[in-house]
């Protein structure tokens, strides 16, 4: 990939606006910002742990610029912040779940990281890698049993989750009845600290398809066109009956897995180095520039917009409480709730 | 029994039946109703509680599945979340294992971790239970191992008509159950079902035969085998109550320190085996609420603890209690 002088080549568009690059800009610069605040008000003390998606930037905004806002579901999983800010979510409600606040979506019950929005189409799910892979089948199976075209669900995970019996079970499902879902692996080559090498012996994942019958492509991940190329033209097929579509973004975890893992425990500065030369932020700036869909000015403006905009909600979500001791008890099933009657 | 719109008319039915026939009313009255399993749809279900569903239904709606529990319960979970009411099968209970997580991380928590805004109105159907020669992985109870997950409701009725009531309140309710018919009963029970749509409330025991000198609390095949046991002990002057619980989780409190207080003797009577039973649930909580109502110590009569029961008769025989050994235990406790 060409990493600086864009400038003489063709922009490979994929059919988005002007307006559609800045809005995936947008949503990778604060990606990045709100990943950095999470990992500030841990070591702040100020929130017990943080997840960051840096990396996965341009992979999430490429994918959720194809998403149908009000028809598509998203299916997520804990490293998909700019996908949940892609479909709608916002950095204040992103911030009450890091605060585990009254307010989050979940009540400050889960992890930061575990949107869940009925409003948006996001799917609640857990921490347990793949369980929620087989939900995302389901709910494709609802959309087609309904004779739903024009609906699709968009499933996410990582490299890891591909080892997941459910992830094979629910890919040879959704292949079984043609559903309109798209399997999206953000491949980024760690499972925590075990290397792509340790995870597969073949370890091209979109080649998998071949195995369940449907397509399967993979992509460069840092490229957010070529993301939404791959990601819209799956959606597209499954919305209009073409069935799944098993997709594999190649990115990288810049971070350590989480506020809780040390990285240089299990790989070296020099291998994160080497990689940060790809960073898709600074390169996708570059390629705005260059094509002058954006000036070096709306670039500064943005970027200060965003810092401002991630400070008012960090302020805004800090001010709210905490849910209750109260709030343990609710939502458990219908109504009141006693084992013994 | 509660019932809530019964018509005066019944139909003599087995297990097998009232569960189909339930089945079949849900299918009919709400096309958001699918069922999915191994084998339910051209098989018709290895009972063949499904049979010719498939036919009338279509193979949309009675989906016969790839072998891989964890995604069926998974796939029914999503789609609960996108406004179906799957009835997902496990075509036996012991089958059950590879959806554990399905089960217990996911369904039990997905109204709780989304903070209700998402629901999982799921029914997961189970054969369960030995005495038909099933050897290690045809025949075991599984109960123990979810009731302690909060989140699930855990049905075990006994009778035909319990089971039409019960599967009616499960597919009615917005939330996941875990609803287990014994398989020895499946044809052996016959029972009046009452025509017509009625649930039976979650959470309610049954008293089936009110007595004096000691409780018995069971469920499942060990009911009609309690009754049988009672009426032997009947007929020497020793006056036993037996209660069928129906309903593990919840558990009917009232009706067995009610039972308890006037018997002022409880044993407790299960399939499953012993060591972190349904019964020790139970016994802890009479202590609690009712020790000094007793005139003995509490009793269980459950089963050995080894992994399931082996296929040859005699180890099944050994495994399993009868009518007579219960009635040893009720006598046992009658004369303490």
């Amino acid at each position: 990939m060409a990493k600086t002088d864009t400038k003489g080549k063709k922009l490979e568009r994929n059919g988005l606006s002007d307006e559609q690059l800045r809005a995936m800009f947008r949503n990778m610069l604060l990606q990045r910002q709100l990943d950095n605040r999470g990992f500030q008000l841990n070591r702040q003390g100020k929130v017990p742990f943080a997840l960051g998606s840096e990396g996965h930037e341009a992979l999430q905004a490429g994918a959720a610029m194809a998403f149908q806002r009000g028809k598509d579901l998203l299916a997520p999983y804990y490293r998909d912040l700019g996908l949940a800010l892609g479909i709608g979510l916002t950095p204040y409600e992103i911030l009450l779940s890091l605060f585990a606040r009254a307010a989050d979506h979940n009540g400050g019950r889960q992890f930061p990281n575990h949107y869940s929005s009925k409003a948006a189409g996001l799917m609640s799910f857990s921490s347990i890698l793949a369980a929620h892979i087989p939900h995302a089948v389901g709910a494709a199976y609802a959309m087609k049993y309904r004779g739903e075209r024009g609906r699709a669900v968009l499933v996410t995970c990582g490299d890891g989750t591909t080892s997941e019996g459910e992830w094979h079970e629910s890919v040879n499902f959704a292949s079984i009845h043609k559903l309109p879902v798209v399997f999206l692996v953000e491949n980024n080559l760690w499972a925590i600290s075990t290397p792509i090498e340790h995870q597969m012996g073949q370890p091209e994942i979109w080649k998998r398809a071949v195995g369940y019958g449907i397509p399967g492509h993979r992509f460069n991940g840092f490229d957010p066109i070529e993301t939404y190329g791959n990601v819209n033209e799956a959606l597209d097929r499954a919305r209009s009956g073409g069935g799944p579509t098993l997709l594999e973004g190649m990115c990288y975890r810049f971070l350590a897995h989480s506020t809780d893992d040390n990285d240089m425990t299990y790989r070296t500065k020099e291998e994160v180095t080497e990689h940060r030369k790809d960073d898709p932020v600074p390169l996708f700036e570059r390629v705005l520039l260059d094509h002058d869909v954006m000036s070096a000015a709306d670039v500064e403006q943005l970027k200060r917009d965003v810092l401002r905009e991630t400070n008012e909600a960090t302020d805004r979500a800090e001010a709210m409480p905490y849910p209750t001791a109260a709030d343990l008890y609710t939502h458990l099933y219908e109504g009141a709730w006693q084992p013994w009657q | 029994m509660a019932v809530s719109s019964p018509t005066q008319t019944t139909q003599l039915m087995n297990n097998v039946d009232a569960v189909r026939a339930t089945l079949y009313d849900a299918m009919k009255n709400d096309p958001r109703t699918v069922i999915l399993g191994e084998d339910v749809g051209a098989r018709g279900n290895v009972f063949l509680i499904t049979k010719d569903f498939s036919k009338e239904f279509g193979p949309q709606r009675v989906i016969d599945t790839p072998i891989a529990e964890a995604s069926i319960v998974g796939i029914a979970i999503g789609m609960a979340m996108e406004g179906l009411r799957p009835i997902a099968e496990i075509q036996f209970a012991d089958f059950i294992y590879p959806a554990f997580n399905q089960i217990v991380g996911e369904a039990a928590k997905t109204r709780y971790r989304s903070n209700g805004e998402y629901t999982c109105p799921l029914v997961i159907r189970t054969p369960y239970g030995g005495g038909v020669r099933g050897a290690l992985s045809h025949s075991v109870s599984i109960e123990a191992l979810f009731y302690h997950v909060p989140g699930l409701k855990i049905l075990a009725p006994a009778f035909p008509a319990d089971v039409k009531g019960l599967l009616n309140a499960a597919i009615d309710d917005p939330d996941p159950v875990l609803f287990l018919e014994h398989k020895k009963t499946y044809r052996l029970i016959k029972g009046e079902v009452p025509d017509g749509h009625y649930t039976i409330p979650i959470g309610k025991a049954n008293v089936l035969k009110e007595g004096t000198a000691l409780s018995v609390v069971s469920y499942g095949l060990y009911v009609h085998w309690a009754l049988e046991a009672a009426q032997q002990l009947a007929d020497e002057g020793i006056s036993v109550e037996v209660i069928d619980l129906r309903s593990i989780r919840p558990m009917d409190k009232t009706a067995i320190l009610q039972s308890v207080e006037k018997t002022r003797k409880l044993l407790i009577v299960h399939e499953d085996n012993k060591f972190g039973g349904i019964g020790a649930e139970i016994s802890a909580m009479v202590a609690e609420e009712a020790l000094f109502s007793l005139d003995a110590p509490i009793r269980r009569h459950c089963a050995p603890d080894v992994p399931a029961m082996g296929y040859a008769e005699p180890l099944e025989h050994e495994y399993m209690s009868s009518p007579a050994k219960i009635a040893d235990a009720m006598r046992e406790l009658a004369r303490f």
